[in-house]
């Protein structure tokens, strides 16, 4: 287990790793980030100063060495746009994604795992059927076409909720739900295949023999087999929120990580993007090792088998 | 998870099942049906799409500022010169719908042909040599899975300058995790078949293996994550676009029409639900397809 456990961890920093080379190699190779960062109306010597003053004429590998050092040290860089040390921007605003990341899941699972459970209980019947088109509807739901579809229903015409900024909870529920909409079907349709699939096997029936509850057959047996794969599906799905959250934050000016990346692309604050995608992929690589161990915790026969 | 559905199929399992299940039990598959609704309606907007320039329509680019934001026919001051309205530089709202039908399918393909080939070499390389080059594959699909994808792409995209290719350059070379991990598993599961191990035997090159015998056997499951892929492509062309950093005015992408819609939602609201509900529309018909050719390769898969 704690073989495992190092092993997934050094993985997870090798990930990390990598995608900092990625996105620093990205943002560099693709365009003039000086010429990028003075705008339309500079001029030569303008750009030519911003490039010296922000390392841009150095070769990649040593300005990706010199970023490199500084973030093993803690040190993100400085903002370009806000003149603050990226990491107090991200301080401020990760807490904002993670609350809007966790409000969401939890909405989703909320609806998806009884749904599904439902579903399952009655293949082929009308619940089944309205699990499986809600499922179906969400799927195919441009996410920011729903946010303001929402927007215009909630908070212009009905008036129950605010609709952009966040300052109180209520501020988050628009923003979940629409995040939650995209998250459900995927865990609906997991929950739904799991639990068809465990009902149909022998220790159920052996349950069913033996005269137990239907409720406790359900709740106690089949679904702690069916969740399984539920959990790792959600981190994943938790994980693509927290980097999906980009659009929903920047329809209702949610001050989260996915709209500083958003408005930073924009005014090239190259070094609060790369920070971004540092994080961003660091906390995904955390969420499906914190997967894999709930799932060795749920399921014993996932602790041996694993590379 | 793949071992327990093939302990379920003898049939003495079954006789234990109250009859009122038994009765249920080939509960309809979707499948088919699916495939036709899917099918019927991806095939008639793609029809549209292609035949746009010879449908009599207005030039989606011509615009008239007298005319700005004309509600669609069924309101009360709509009329059929413009049935869907006209947005807000006046353009007719009809064409920019079909023409933008053109820009999500013309995405859609070009970006699962890139990452699909992508993926595909990726994953059956894996699932083929196993060993060091499968654990180095993982890695760069754990490194690609890993990476905030809408992030990534806006960035690249504000970079370089965002135009039609360069979306679809970036989306196309984004993408191709799915096709990965699906050939990796698939082919994994036939490399040890006999049929596999006999061309061996018979001293047929390992391209020619890979080409001859595994393709040929994996390429079900792969036009299911095709489908899928170009359902997901369109929808991120169109969120990107949404964004301000895909496709660039004044082409007439779904969702540069529902951002620029934005601003008068509250008024005109149909200038934001037509392209909205064209791309859903899309989409669904696309997921319908594939998800009842996945039902399809499912029932094949068992036999």
């Amino acid at each position: 287990m704690l073989e495992f456990l190092l092993r997934r961890v050094v993985l997870a920093l090798a990930v990390a790793f990598a995608v900092s080379i990625i996105a620093f190699s990205l943002l560099r190779l693709s365009g003039d980030l000086a010429q990028e960062l003075a705008g339309a109306n500079a001029t030569a010597l303008d750009v030519q100063l911003l490039r010296e003053a922000y390392g841009l004429d150095r070769p990649l590998w040593a300005q990706y060495l010199q970023w490199a050092g500084q973030v093993l040290r803690g040190d993100l860089g400085r903002s370009v746009f806000f003149d603050e040390p990226v990491a107090d921007l991200l301080a401020a605003r990760l807490p904002v994604t993670m609350r809007l990341g966790a409000f969401a899941l939890v909405l989703a699972l909320v609806v998806a795992i009884p749904l599904g459970i439902l579903a399952a209980m009655r293949p082929g019947t009308w619940v089944d059927r309205i699990a499986l088109g809600t499922a179906l509807v969400g799927q195919a739901m441009p996410t920011f076409w729903f946010a303001l579809l929402l927007i215009v229903v909630f908070g212009v015409k009905l008036r129950w909720l605010p609709v952009s900024g966040n300052d109180s909870w209520r501020h988050f529920i628009l923003p979940a739900v629409t995040l939650a909409y995209f998250a459900m079907p995927a865990l609906m349709r997991l929950t739904r295949a799991g639990m068809l699939e465990v009902m149909s096997a022998d220790y159920i029936r052996t349950a069913r023999a033996k005269g137990l509850r239907p409720s406790s057959i359900i709740l106690k047996h089949a679904l702690r087999n069916a969740i399984i794969p539920v959990v790792s599906v959600a981190a994943v799905q938790l994980g693509f929120m927290l980097g999906g959250s980009i659009v929903v934050e920047s329809i209702f000016a949610l001050h989260g990580v996915g709209y500083l990346g958003w408005i930073s692309v924009q005014r090239a604050d190259f070094p609060v993007v790369q920070a971004i995608v540092l994080v961003l992929s660091l906390v995904f690589v955390m969420l499906t090792l914190l997967a894999d161990l709930l799932n060795a915790k749920l399921d014993p026969r996932m602790r041996g088998s694993r590379r | 998870m793949t071992v327990s559905s093939s302990t379920l199929a003898p049939a003495p399992a079954r006789d234990g099942e109250d009859p009122a299940r038994m009765r249920r039990r080939p509960f309809p598959r979707p499948g088919n049906s699916s495939i036709a609704i899917g099918a019927t309606i991806l095939g008639t907007i793609t029809l549209i799409a292609l035949a746009a320039p010879w449908l009599g329509l207005a030039d989606p680019y011509d615009s008239n500022l007298a005319i700005r934001h004309v509600p669609p026919v069924w309101d009360s001051v709509g009329s059929w010169q413009h049935p869907l309205g006209t947005d807000h530089l006046g353009r007719d709202y009809l064409s920019r719908l079909v023409y933008g039908a053109r820009i999500s399918l013309l995405v859609g393909m070009v970006v699962t042909v890139m990452a699909g080939c992508i993926g595909t070499t990726l994953g059956v390389l894996a699932g083929y040599f196993g060993g060091r080059i499968e654990a180095a594959i993982d890695f760069v699909i754990t490194v690609r899975l890993a990476m905030p994808l809408v992030l990534i792409a806006l960035a690249v995209v504000n970079v370089v300058g965002s135009s039609l290719e360069i979306v679809i350059l970036v989306l196309g070379l984004l993408l191709w995790e799915r096709f990965a991990v699906v050939a990796r598993s698939t082919t994994q599961q036939i490399r040890s078949q006999e049929y596999v191990a006999a061309a061996r035997a018979v001293g047929c090159s390992t391209p020619r293996i890979i080409l001859l015998e595994i393709l040929p056997n994996i390429y079900g499951p792969l036009i299911v994550v095709a489908t899928l892929e170009i359902a997901h492509a369109i929808l991120l062309e169109a969120a990107l676009s949404f964004l301000g950093l895909g496709v660039p005015a004044p082409l007439p992408s779904w969702g540069l029409m529902i951002a620029e819609g934005k601003d008068v939602m509250y008024f005109s609201p149909w200038v934001i639900t037509i392209p909205g509900a064209a791309l859903f529309v899309l989409i669904l018909s696309i997921n319908l397809l594939g998800d009842g050719l996945r039902d399809l390769n499912a029932i094949e898969g068992r036999n």
